[in-house]
């Protein structure tokens, strides 16, 4: 292992301090935009992430609609200060890749086939760019999503699993995605128990791989409930705050 | 078996409930389990259970009343925005009181680009774009007031169980409220303050429709707002 940067360290601790089966910390706000349909943002470690959805809406250009069902368009797009070298703005080839598996992940969720010859717009935008940028994307998409009240079968929750310094680890941050030896990211939808997205980059043996698919699942569920907290959250804040103002008026 | 209680704020995806139960709107059934497809407010009610969506588009339905805007005018009649992703059209005949003819009458000096109208859906069927008419008592060109957007999904709220909640604001504002099922308000009031009033506890409901007690907290604002400014 000489010349390279140790990622795990004598106590079986990860660069940035965590355990290797343990989520970066995550912090999920929904509503985030007005002039969207549905936002949401999220802080995964140093990655941030805002999405927009917009729609159903009439789809431009109008051949593109289909007879029986929606069009899902997404668009993943980092911007030019999200990376410590100016990324330039254009879409680049892994952008349009990034945005064709997100849509792939979310497109079993959403129940398209209610809004014929219509279109649903997904925009996410990184801000801050850290590893895991895709799980995180498709995470923040469905919460935008979910936001919109576009009907949906199941919230998609993704997070990656991989191997760096021969140890399985959980949500790989952009250091141990890049000297790491595998990362497997995976989006799921923790109700129904089916997996939208799966991925690898690297080498894992077929135990390993199972084991690491486990973590990442354990990783999705774990995120699924900050998921739904944040969606109830923005609710509840507003109920509270009326109680609490019924409260104070019965008082005197 | 029911998994929340009534009027809980449910996800997408969550189960709602299981056995020999009839899934309402905004749920799904899947063998005997019933999940929610919205973000919303989950209902059981007897044997149906259903989620009142937090947000959502219009969609038109036959028999609503919608508030549209026209977009552009046809040899045959016009193109209507009514707040939805599918466009509506008004047909000339079901628009003027008397035969359409097409070399006589001139469709622009009747509703024009940008002048907006109050119209009942016909038909739609989700292959066709909807049809409107303003044909009927009341229905027709939109001369005066005030308009507000909010969430098609929040207009029930904003009516009220058997109309409650409009006819306090009507009664209390002392406006003339339209309210059009996709989600647009005509408000046309004596004076602009009062117009001003309505708008607000629109506003209110909006923002606390999913709280309970509703009609009787509005009540209170608009009096108390009135005994502030008159």
């Amino acid at each position: 292992m000489s010349g390279r940067i140790r990622l795990i360290d004598e106590n079986g601790l990860r660069v940035d301090g965590r355990k290797p089966n343990e989520l970066r910390p995550i912090k999920m706000e929904v509503g985030v935009l007005s002039n969207a349909d549905g936002s949401a943002y999220i802080e995964q470690g140093k990655s941030k992430i805002l999405a927009a959805v917009y729609g159903p809406r009439e789809l431009h250009p109008r051949h593109l609609a289909l007879p029986d069902r929606a069009l899902l368009r997404c668009r993943y797009h980092m911007a030019p200060f999200s990376v410590e070298e100016r990324k330039s703005p254009a879409p680049t080839r892994r952008e349009i890749e990034l945005s064709k598996v997100i849509r792939e992940a979310l497109e079993p969720a959403v129940f398209l086939e209610k809004f014929p010859r219509t279109s649903i717009d997904v925009f996410i935008e990184v801000l801050q760019a850290d590893g895991g940028t895709r799980c995180a994307g498709t995470t923040v998409a469905a919460l935008a999503l979910a936001d919109a009240g576009i009907p949906m079968r199941d919230l998609v929750v993704a997070c990656a699993a991989g191997k760096v310094d021969g140890v399985l680890v959980l949500d790989l941050n952009d250091l141990e995605d890049k000297e790491g030896e595998a990362d497997l990211p995976v989006a799921y939808m923790p109700n129904l128990g089916l997996i939208s997205l799966l991925q690898m980059d690297g080498t894992l043996t077929v135990d390993e791989f199972k084991q690491a698919l486990n973590l990442a699942i354990d990783g999705c569920k774990q995120m699924y409930k900050m998921q739904k907290e944040s969606l109830k959250a923005r609710y509840v804040a507003i109920k509270e705050e009326v109680e609490e103002e019924i409260d104070s008026c019965l008082q005197p | 078996m029911f998994y929340f209680e009534n009027r809980q704020i449910v996800t997408p995806g969550e189960l709602l409930a299981e056995g020999d139960y009839i899934a309402g709107s905004n749920t799904y059934k899947e063998g005997l389990k019933i999940y929610a497809s919205r973000l919303g407010l989950v209902e059981y009610q007897g044997k149906t259970v259903q989620v009142i969506a937090l947000n959502s588009v219009y969609i038109p339905s036959p028999g609503d009343q919608v508030i549209g805007k026209i977009e552009d005018v046809n040899v045959y009649g016009w193109a209507v925005d009514i707040n939805s992703p599918y466009k509506a059209v008004l047909k000339a005949s079901d628009a003027l009181n008397k035969p359409f003819k097409q070399q006589k009458d001139n469709l622009a000096s009747f509703l024009d680009i940008g002048d907006l109208i109050f119209a009942k859906v016909m038909a739609f069927d989700r292959t066709i774009d909807p049809l409107l008419t303003i044909r009927e008592p009341g229905l027709g060109k939109i001369t005066q007031g005030q308009i507000v957007k909010v969430s098609p999904a929040k207009i029930p709220r904003i009516i009220g169980r058997k109309a409650s909640m409009i006819n306090l604001l009507k009664k209390e504002t002392e406006c003339k409220i339209t309210v059009g099922q996709n989600g647009i308000i005509l408000i046309s009031g004596p004076s602009p303050e009062r117009e001003r009033l309505a708008i607000l506890a629109i506003e209110k409901i909006v923002q606390e429709a999913h709280t309970s007690g509703l009609t009787d907290r509005i009540a209170e604002m608009i009096r108390r707002e009135k005994g502030e400014k008159i």
